[in-house]
Parts: structure tokens; sequence; C-alpha cells
């Protein structure tokens, strides 16, 4: 084995000095937040970084709703789910149509259309909140979980569109000249041929959207305020609402909120980073 | 893929209706779902909310409104500070997570949970650590120095720092993988050719790596400013606007003014950000929709 010179200690040494200031920096929020839900609340408020009796009894309180924050856990939890699958199907379904007759079929201002969704793309989501709001009211959904639905659609489904605009236009045009050749319909051609091929970048989005929905804190904030409608985030942020907040339920729920996204990216990540990132900027 | 935004269109000639085949309806029928919702949930929303912000009173409000000045400052320094801080921060470490090294495979894969992850909750975490009394960094100073610490969230500057952190926490990672992807598309021969000629570590980021990455760069940090505008969250749950509303940004001092029902006031300080947002929102636009 050949030993490493001085110079390469000296890279590695270098390496290391950033390297475990980015560790620490990454995980002293994540590793806090589960610090919390394993400490009895003694143990949480006094300060420790390993509680002298680690206990799985918060996730317990938080399974059976006993405590007031938590009396509609599950119902809560389900409306996430609920929530996100929705926004994520329809976005999906949505914006593959739309990416379809614009790049396949080349419908007449398809092109308009696409720069308009690009342009609301670049909406900050906080200000279009404002008006959506009291459009929502105005259309009567608030309160309604379609209101969160449609909200999470309009915000996703530009990028959506976007992204699979670009990926299905790398497909060559003679796929669809040789199935119209063989008599395949507009939509046999969609169905057989469109939607298979363009599968990673199906999954990528369906992914995308169901994230950004399962996410979202301030349009669920606004949109829906009972609390049997509200979603996770919702109820997360209401723990704020007492002084005397039970931070270590608060912190167990949030873990439990927050390990559903990171499994789902962790599982999709090659498809997320290949369909992402390739359209997030184009360089 | 070559599109503009000028609508160069492919086809010009007679009316439409004349010339439809059936691929060119069915194009129309599949198109139809985004336009309804494009209709219904951006257009109406946003020209409503234009419509409501046009008396001239609401910006004559909102000019003596003391909270809607400092909003503005906050906002600023967000996005001139915080932005530039968190893509140079990005820029360097794309450089240190495009080393081929096991561990920093593994570092890489932790290093996009903050990404990952909603923010609610870390952001919460966050808040739980800064609180003056039970908050384990005032108990670990206390425990060290035996003096108490600084009651971090109750001094404006500090707040809005701490908020400006947790924002650069929240999305550092996802820079910073954009940027990779930009740095590792440079040929390795630039940097083998330039290792003969004797280059330093500092030349061979002048010369080869910044000229190539800088308009990705640009761009990175011009859309991080557009979406930064609407970051919510980073300040909400973190100070509340507090103390004193004193570190709100555009984003929550809207949302504010929505919450006590003064929807025109919130819409005015919307039309506001606007002549900065556009000229950003046009660069952008001219960029992606080559």
């Amino acid at each position: 084995m050949k030993l490493p010179t001085l110079r390469e200690i000296g890279t590695e040494a270098k390496l290391l000095l950033i390297g475990i200031p980015v560790f620490i920096w990454t995980m002293v929020p994540i590793y806090h937040m589960f610090l919390f839900a394993i400490s009895p609340k003694e143990d949480a408020f006094a300060g420790k970084l390993w509680p002298a009796h680690p206990t799985l009894n918060n996730f317990s309180i938080v399974f059976h709703q006993q405590h007031y924050f938590l009396r509609d856990f599950w119902i809560q939890f389900f409306n996430s789910v609920v929530i996100a699958l929705s926004a994520g199907a329809l976005t999906l379904m949505i914006a593959t149509a739309a990416a379809f007759s614009i790049s396949r079929l080349r419908v007449p201002g398809g092109r308009w259309v696409m720069n308009l969704a690009l342009l609301t793309y670049f909406i900050p989501a906080a200000f279009l909140a404002v008006p959506m709001y009291r459009t929502m009211g105005t259309y009567g959904l608030l309160n309604n979980h379609w209101s969160l639905i449609l909200a999470m659609v309009t915000i996703a489904s530009p990028y959506a569109i976007w992204v699979l605009k670009q990926a299905s236009d790398k497909l060559p045009v003679e796929l669809d000249e040789a199935a119209t050749m063989d008599g395949a319909t507009t939509l046999q051609l969609f169905r057989l041929v469109y939607v298979p091929l363009m599968m990673p970048s199906l999954v990528a989005i369906g992914t995308y959207a169901i994230l950004l929905a399962w996410n979202e804190y301030l349009y669920a904030f606004l949109l829906l305020s009972k609390d049997t409608e509200i979603t996770l985030p919702v109820a997360l942020g209401n723990f704020l609402a007492a002084d005397d907040s039970p931070w270590e339920l608060l912190m167990t729920t949030g873990f439990i909120y927050a390990l559903p996204p990171a499994a789902i990216y962790y599982a999709f990540k090659r498809y997320m980073v290949g369909g992402l990132t390739a359209g997030a900027v184009k360089s | 893929m070559a599109i503009t935004l000028s609508g160069d269109h492919a086809i010009p000639g007679p009316p439409l209706s004349a010339r439809l085949t059936t691929p060119q309806v069915w194009g129309i029928v599949l198109l139809a779902p985004y336009i309804l919702v494009f209709l219904a949930f951006v257009v109406y929303p946003v020209g409503y909310g234009l419509w409501l912000a046009r008396h001239p009173a609401s910006y004559v409000a909102l000019w003596h409104d003391p909270i809607f000045a400092r909003a503005a400052v906050n906002t600023l320094i967000f996005l001139v500070i915080g932005i530039n801080i968190k893509m140079a921060i990005a820029l360097f470490l794309s450089g240190f997570f495009a080393q081929q090294r096991t561990w920093i495979k593994w570092l890489s894969v932790l290093f996009i949970l903050p990404w990952a992850v909603p923010s609610i909750p870390t952001i919460l975490s966050v808040r739980f650590m800064l609180n003056p009394e039970w908050g384990v960094i005032n108990q670990l100073i206390f425990k060290f120095t035996g003096e108490d610490g600084p009651n971090w969230l109750n001094d404006p500057t500090v707040a809005l720092s701490m908020a400006i952190g947790v924002h650069i926490w929240k999305s550092l990672p996802f820079w910073t993988l954009i940027l990779m992807t930009g740095r590792l598309a440079i040929s390795h021969d630039l940097y083998e050719a330039a290792e003969v000629d004797g280059a330093s570590w500092s030349q061979k980021f002048r010369y080869i790596t910044w000229p190539s990455m800088q308009t990705l760069y640009v761009t990175c940090t011009l859309l991080s400013m557009i979406w930064t505008l609407g970051d919510f969250n980073s300040v909400y749950l973190l100070t509340g606007g507090g103390p004193a509303d004193l570190t709100h940004v555009l984003a929550t001092l809207g949302i504010r003014y929505l919450r006590l029902d003064q929807l025109s006031l919130a819409m005015a300080s919307i039309v506001c950000a606007l002549p900065f947002v556009l000229p950003l929102v046009y660069f952008m636009m001219k960029r992606l929709s080559r």
C-alpha cells in the first residue's frame, strides 16, 4: 500500500475543515428536533444534548391523540395525505396533457400559453396568496379541501408543464409520424407512445407536486381553518398559539410530518435530481 | 426547445378554424384544463388584486405606515445581502461537493436534508433553540460562562439575521446542487491542462471555473431573489414579524394586512414591489423561454 504524501494529507485536512462545519450546520436543527422527540419534557427543557432517559412516549401520545393540541392528529394527517395526492394527480394530468398539446401537437397559441405559465412560475407565492385568498372566498371554496388542492395545482403546474415540455421536445418527431402512419389516433398516440416514454419525467413531476402540496404552509393556513379540515403544518403552527406549548410534542409531530417527504425524496432521488435540476436552471 | 418570447409562429396564414385538423382539436381539448386553471386562479385573482390596489389613498396610507418602510428595508437586506451570501457559499460548496471522495458523497446525501424536509418543523426547532430561557443555546452559554445569553429574537437586527440564516439553511442545498451540476459539466481537460501549466487553485477558479459558470450563477441568483420575495415561512415562523413588527418582509406584511382585513393595503404593498420584480422576471423569461 502506498503511503499518502504530506500534500495529500494536507488536502484531506482542508476538506475535513470544510466538511465538519457543513455537517454540523446541516444537522443541528434536525438533531434538535429528533432530540426533543425522544426526550421527556424535563430533559428537553434542560438543554441536554442527549436525554437522561430516552423515551418513545411522545410518539405514543401523538399517535393516541392524548393532548389538547393533538386531538385531531390522525384526521389532519389524513387531510395532508389526501390533499398532497390529489394535487399531485391533478397537476400530473393537467400538465401532461398541456405539454403533449404544446410540444407534440403544436397547438396554435401553445407558445403563448407556455410563456404565460412561465410567467406564473415567477410570481412569488406569498404575493399570489393575498388575491388567491379573496378569490377562493368568491368561489365559495374557503374551508374546503378543494381550495388548497386547486391552489397547489395552480402553483405546481407551470413548472410541471415547462419541465415536461422540455423533456418531450427531446423525443424524436419520427415516433409520432410512424405511429400516425400505423393508424394511431391522437389519443392512442398519447396513451401508448407519449406517456410510456415520458415516465421518468412524469415520476419526477408527480413527486415534485406531491412534496410541494405536503410541505405547503402559507396557503393551507390561509385557506383552511377548521380543526378537522386543516393539514398537519397548520396544526403545527397552531401549537404556537399558547405560551406554554408542549414543545416536545410539537417536535415529535413535526418529526413524524417530516418523515414521509424525506423518504419520498430519497426514494425518487434518481428521478428528482435528473428531471428537476436539469430543468430548474438551464445553463 | 427553441421558442422565443416574441412568439415566432411557425404557421402563419388563414383563420384558425378553417385549418384545424383533428390533432389540433385534440390539442385544444388537452390544453383546456390548464387554461381554465390559469384563468380562474391566476388571471382573475391577479386582475382583481390589481383592481383593489387602484386607490392612491392606499399608497398614502402605506407611506405613512412605519411598518411598511421597515418591511421594505428588511426585504432589501434579505435579498441583497442574504441571497448573495447564500449564493457565494453555494458556489464554494459546489466545488467542495464535486470532489471525488466516498465520505463527501455520504455527506452530500445528508446535506440535502434541509431541502428535502418541510420547513415548518425545522424552523420551529431553530426557534426553540433560540428561546432565551429554555433554548439549548442559552443553556450552554450559561453552563460555560455562568452568564445569561442574549434574548436572540428580541433584537430586530439579530432576529432578521436569524431569519436570513434559516432561509440559507433551507435553500443552500438546492442551489449547491444546481451549481454543482454546472461545475461537473466543465470539461476536465481544461483543469488538467491548467495543472500541467502549474496554475494555482485561485487561477484555475478565475480562468476556468468562473468564466464557464458565471451565466448560471447570475441566473441562479436572480431566480433565488424572485423566489425569496415569496419566502413567508422563514420570517413568519421564526419571528412572527416581531419584535414590535420590526422584522416583517413584504411577504409577511401582505399577509399581516390580509389578516387585519386591509386587503387593499395588502395588494398595494405587493404592487409597490412590482417595479423591482418585473425587471427580474423579464430577464428570467428571456433566459428560460429560449
